[in-house]
């Protein structure tokens, strides 16, 4: 009987309040060993693997990661030049906007947890400097972002699990709206469009940068399905992430420059369910195609 | 045997269960993975109602609902409650022959994937696709071989 108690306690707790972060923290923190434990195989396997390899592996592969660096480079030196031109229109007009994000690259842990929801476990924790709700990409697109912090290992929460909201916008033409995860790991839906928005499939969709969590401009997903049926208020719309978020090992966390946007009220914590602000956001967004007040992201060329 | 030793056997076929509950599978057999923790969890209620008790299976509810990264009470609601009915039953589970116990242990696990399915219907309006009833059964179709191999280490480690 207190057993029950005390858990249905505990229940409405973490769902309602998110009081117990610290209580989870720690436990995690202990039970870390049965992660490393349940990690271990497939981490030594993957070492024996890359031991063993043969030469002529490692050189063709060397090979062609040097091409591709050189690819990668000429294409960085584009980019520079195109932040510089930035910057400088930026100052022209007086309105200040720092580019540069500190990355750091952790590795996922083969864990398997709650089939039901949509996270994983990475190996850097509050020892390297991560925090709760920072954003976490992998080399294509946003993954999500961190949801608990222990010393040393942390968990991320996908953008496409059921309780995660995240702001974006449309690349094409700056339209601003609402990514809700679905709980399928290839789906998100935008259903805050209304159907006379300008919306078509392939439409790549940004990151907008409101709410403030996650930096703007970083690619989110792209437009796969449009259903408009006249007689509703919105059209379904369904998105793809970029991400690769079943097969990524590897993942980048990023610090961003501190807080130069205005932030308007849309905080989009992931545990919580989307506030109204988030709703009128996506519904107010749409009837002007070109964003007013928002800053346009534009890293892309 | 001291009874330290005794509760360090328990606790570590608990842990080798958790150790199993969170071993990587391919995503298509992920609903399939049998409930561990829970098969364990009744062995020892079932032989040892004096050693583990409604309290033993909270703990061991949280540590897994942490483990998991489930909404925390979630796993220790359910294993309180099957664990209360196990120890409520186990006169008669005993000497059931080996079918009949896979019988009890379906009810009990799907006992236990009720409380599951109240807190994720509750908690995020969802509910989780027909795989997740797998588990049950095949928690049931593992019992006999569960039930012979911990019998095999209680006698060995005479924990009693």
């Amino acid at each position: 009987m207190v057993a029950v108690i005390l858990s249905l306690t505990l229940l409405v707790l973490d769902h309602r309040f998110h009081h117990l972060q610290q209580l989870r923290s720690a436990l995690a923190f202990v039970t870390y060993p049965l992660h490393y434990l349940a990690d271990l195989p497939f981490t030594a396997s993957r070492w024996l693997s890359e031991t063993t390899s043969s030469r002529d592996t490692l050189l063709q592969q060397n090979r062609e990661l040097r091409d591709e660096n050189l690819r990668l480079r000429a294409e960085l030196q584009k980019y520079e030049s195109l932040q510089a031109e930035n910057m400088r229109l930026r100052d022209l007009v007086d309105s200040s906007f720092k580019v540069g994000d500190r990355v750091l690259v952790a590795e996922l842990s083969s864990v398997d947890l709650d089939p039901y929801k949509q996270q994983v476990i990475i190996n850097k924790g509050a020892i390297s400097g991560v925090f709760e709700g920072q954003p976490v990409l992998d080399a294509h697109a946003v993954m999500g972002q961190v949801t608990n912090v222990t010393p040393l290992s942390s968990t991320v929460l996908l953008i496409t699990d059921t309780s995660h909201a995240l702001p974006v916008q449309v690349l094409r033409n700056g339209l601003r709206t609402i990514a809700l995860g679905t709980g399928h790991i290839d789906e998100l839906k935008l259903p805050y469009l209304p159907t006379n928005s300008d919306i078509v499939e392939g439409d790549l969709l940004v990151t907008s940068g409101l709410g403030g969590k996650f930096p703007p401009g970083y690619p989110v997903a792209r437009v796969t399905r449009i259903d408009r049926s006249p007689d509703a208020p919105f059209s379904n719309v369904v998105a793809q992430p970029r991400a690769h978020l079943d097969r990524s090992r590897e993942v980048l966390l990023v610090w961003t420059v501190p807080n130069q946007l205005p932030v308007p009220g849309d905080p989009v914590a992931p545990p919580a369910p989307l506030a109204p602000a988030t709703g009128n956001d996506g519904a107010a967004g749409t009837g002007d195609a070109a964003p007013d007040t928002t800053p346009d992201p534009e890293p892309q060329a | 045997m001291s009874t330290g030793q005794g509760r360090l056997i328990i606790v570590v076929t608990v842990c080798v269960a958790m150790l199993l509950a969170i071993l990587p599978m391919p995503d298509w057999a992920r609903p399939f993975r049998p409930p561990w923790v829970t098969l364990v969890l009744i062995y020892w209620a079932i032989a040892l109602p004096h050693r583990v008790g409604v309290g033993s299976g909270f703990v061991a509810g949280i540590v897994l609902d942490v483990l998991t990264g489930a909404l925390l009470g979630q796993h220790a609601l359910a294993m309180s409650v099957v664990v209360f009915i196990a120890i409520q039953l186990h006169q008669r589970i005993r000497v059931f022959p080996f079918w009949q116990q896979s019988l009890g242990i379906l009810v009990l696990l799907i006992v236990e994937h009720l409380f599951g399915l109240w807190i994720t219907g509750a908690t995020r309006g969802t509910a989780p696709a027909l795989q997740y009833w797998a588990g049950p059964f095949i928690g049931a179709l593992l019992w006999p071989w569960t039930f012979v191999t911990l019998r095999k280490v209680r006698r060995h480690f005479k924990v009693t």
